[in-house]
């Protein structure tokens, strides 16, 4: 299994970026250490702002920063990118259009046992309704890495969220990757599971595990929230009969409601969501979590196999 | 050796023995943090476990949420609840004793952890005791990292514009935060004369680890008139154990057995 995180692929890419792209600033709210940015402060001490604890701050900091032609990646932990600094990241990121690319670190429930306060289950829906910013949870570290190069090549804004954990491989060093297409994992006639971020390797498992019981089930890695891949949904749904969604989010406003809201004014195919519930969550490590909640490899067979016996 | 000193250092071989057991918390902060509470909840605060329902019984709000292991190890040990089942299942799946404040623990006034919200609700609770003609006082304890969070300005702000001599800061001033010094990190000082700026009374507490000193600090707090106030507490980052002391890797750092064994024969020293 691998090592490296998604963070630590973000830092990767970004140092390599930076040898030749002075115009690449880092900025970070006394989250150096846990975004895995250490090394490019280190590397690249002129590029990199630290703004202490002080999230909107960070935010409107780097918004002017990317107003005078310096590409930004602003990372501090995904609860309080999100919410703390909602308005600055609104109306000087997303209102003004500025070149800033906020990096969301140990989003979801990563700090599991630290609770609501540490969990980001809002971003999906708070960030995706803002006009003109992009949303994207990669899975692995290889998707990360291309997506990062992506985003280098834009003067757009985007929320990327990343675990704080290692997630799975899923794919390899040449991975066909194309911005805001979803990765088609697998083609199914019987269920389509559509998931993203460090949920897509508990897919993996659970496709393979509905394979050998003799289920056909497909699977979409939908790390583009927004954008969505809205022709991939529609395929993956016309195809097949049931469509479950699972996602480290709450059950509002995230991938299930954008995934229901483009099937129901295509096609009659059900959709199921999977998410986290409304109300405080039980404590625990994010394997726990997901575990207790049927968002890993075992909820989803579960789910699958329920609803195909209801038919 | 004095009752109160002796209390906070059998808290910090309970933090130990917590931190250590769970792999979790953050133990730098709370042993920095631990006489501030010891004193507060022993001597100064009327909370325990039987006036918990009490609309006079003093206010207290832990701001800097992820040194609640320290604060559960004292509510604990004031009987709010079982200090042993803390210890066991801080921070273990279903567990109430998460890794910041939460009001499913008794004893926890409102949930923390996000920084930089705690002088604010302190402002709702001593305007409302003010409202209400209620004797009870409102304490917060922040850290010198969080003092970078602007909410905590506009606190300060509608605190001295309200007169809030019910309302008391104390700032647990470690000098360091996770990424290193804060003068380095983001310079927060000077923190009295920015509370002196915004119309608070200032008490410097020299060695904010003094049990003695902090006391002596909140009563003088609590005869200022017309002023809220903040104790600046110069405490250290680790104290008790020596290889924690002013390390900034001790921020969340968990313990190896060795480790575990000779920061709990140290504090077992002073206590002999
Ligand atoms: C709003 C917010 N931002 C970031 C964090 C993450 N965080 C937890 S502790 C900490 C450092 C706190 O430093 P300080 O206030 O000096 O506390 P101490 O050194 O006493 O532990 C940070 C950044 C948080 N809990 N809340």
């Amino acid at each position: 299994m691998s090592h490296i995180t998604n963070r630590q692929a973000i830092c990767d890419t970004l140092m390599e970026a930076a040898n030749h792209d002075r115009s690449i600033v880092v900025t970070c709210s006394d989250s150096r250490g846990s975004a895995s940015l250490a090394p490019f402060a280190q590397a690249y001490p002129e590029q990199f702002i630290e703004l202490g604890i002080a999230e909107q701050n960070l935010v409107s900091v780097s918004a002017g920063l990317a107003s005078c032609g310096k590409k930004v990646f602003a990372a501090s932990p995904a609860s309080f990118l999100s919410t703390r600094s909602y308005e600055q990241v609104k109306v000087d990121v997303a209102y003004s259009g500025t070149n800033v690319t906020l990096i969301g670190i140990s989003g979801g429930i990563s700090y599991g046992a630290l609770g609501m306060t540490h969990h980001s289950l809002q971003d999906i829906a708070a960030m995706a309704c803002l006009p003109d910013m992009r949303v994207y949870l990669p899975s692995d570290r290889f998707q990360t890495a291309c997506l990062i190069q992506e985003l280098l090549k834009d003067e757009k804004p985007a929320y990327v969220r990343v675990s704080r954990s290692v997630t799975e491989d899923v794919y390899g060093e040449a991975m066909d990757f194309t911005l805001n297409r979803a990765g088609v994992l697998a083609e199914g006639k019987d269920a389509v599971i559509i998931t993203c971020g460090e949920l897509v390797p508990y897919g993996v498992k659970a496709q393979k595990e509905l394979k050998k019981q003799g289920y056909e089930v497909g699977l979409l890695d939908m790390y583009c929230l927004k954008p969505i891949d809205e022709d991939a949904v529609r395929q993956a749904a016309r195809q097949a009969d049931v469509v479950i969604t699972v996602e480290e989010h709450s059950l509002f406003g995230g991938l299930g409601s954008m995934v229901a809201q483009i099937v129901a004014a295509d096609s009659q195919t059900k959709v199921i969501n999977i998410a986290l519930p409304d109300g405080h969550l039980i404590s625990g490590n994010n394997h726990e979590i997901f575990h207790h909640y049927g968002l890993d490899d075992e909820g989803m067979v579960a789910a699958i196999k329920k609803a195909r016996s209801e038919g | 050796m004095e009752r109160l000193k002796e209390k906070a250092y059998e808290l910090r071989r309970d933090i130990i023995e917590e931190i250590y057991h769970s792999k979790a918390g953050h133990v730098g902060g709370d042993l920095s943090v631990i006489d501030i509470l010891t004193v507060l909840y022993y001597q100064v605060m009327n909370i325990n476990p039987e006036n918990i329902k009490d609309e006079n019984r003093d206010r207290f709000l832990l701001s800097k949420g992820h040194c609640v292991d320290a604060l559960y190890m004292v509510l604990g040990d004031k009987g709010f609840f079982d200090k042993q089942e803390a210890i066991d299942t801080f921070c273990a799946f279903g567990s109430p004793y998460i890794g910041h404040p939460n009001t499913d623990v008794p004893g926890i006034e409102i949930n923390s952890g996000s920084l930089g919200h705690g002088l604010s609700l302190g402002v709702g609770m001593a305007l409302a005791a003010k409202m209400d003609e209620k004797t009870y006082r409102t304490y917060v304890v922040l850290g010198d990292g969080e003092m970078a969070e602007g909410s905590n300005y506009e606190a300060m702000m509608s605190a001295a514009h309200y007169k809030l001599d019910n309302l008391c800061a104390t700032i647990d001033l470690n000098g360091l935060q996770i990424s290193g010094p804060t003068k380095d990190v983001m310079c927060t000082s000077d923190l009295g004369a920015k509370f002196r700026a915004f119309g608070w009374n200032v008490i410097d507490v020299e060695d904010g680890n003094d049990c003695v000193e902090l006391l002596s600090a909140y009563k003088q707090a609590a005869l200022v008139k017309g002023q809220p106030t903040a104790v600046i507490a110069h405490t250290v980052k680790g104290k008790g154990v020596s290889f924690m002391e002013n390390q900034k890797g001790w921020h969340h750092g968990v313990l190896k057995e060795e480790q575990y064994q000779m920061a709990m024969k140290e504090l077992k020293e002073v206590l002999q």
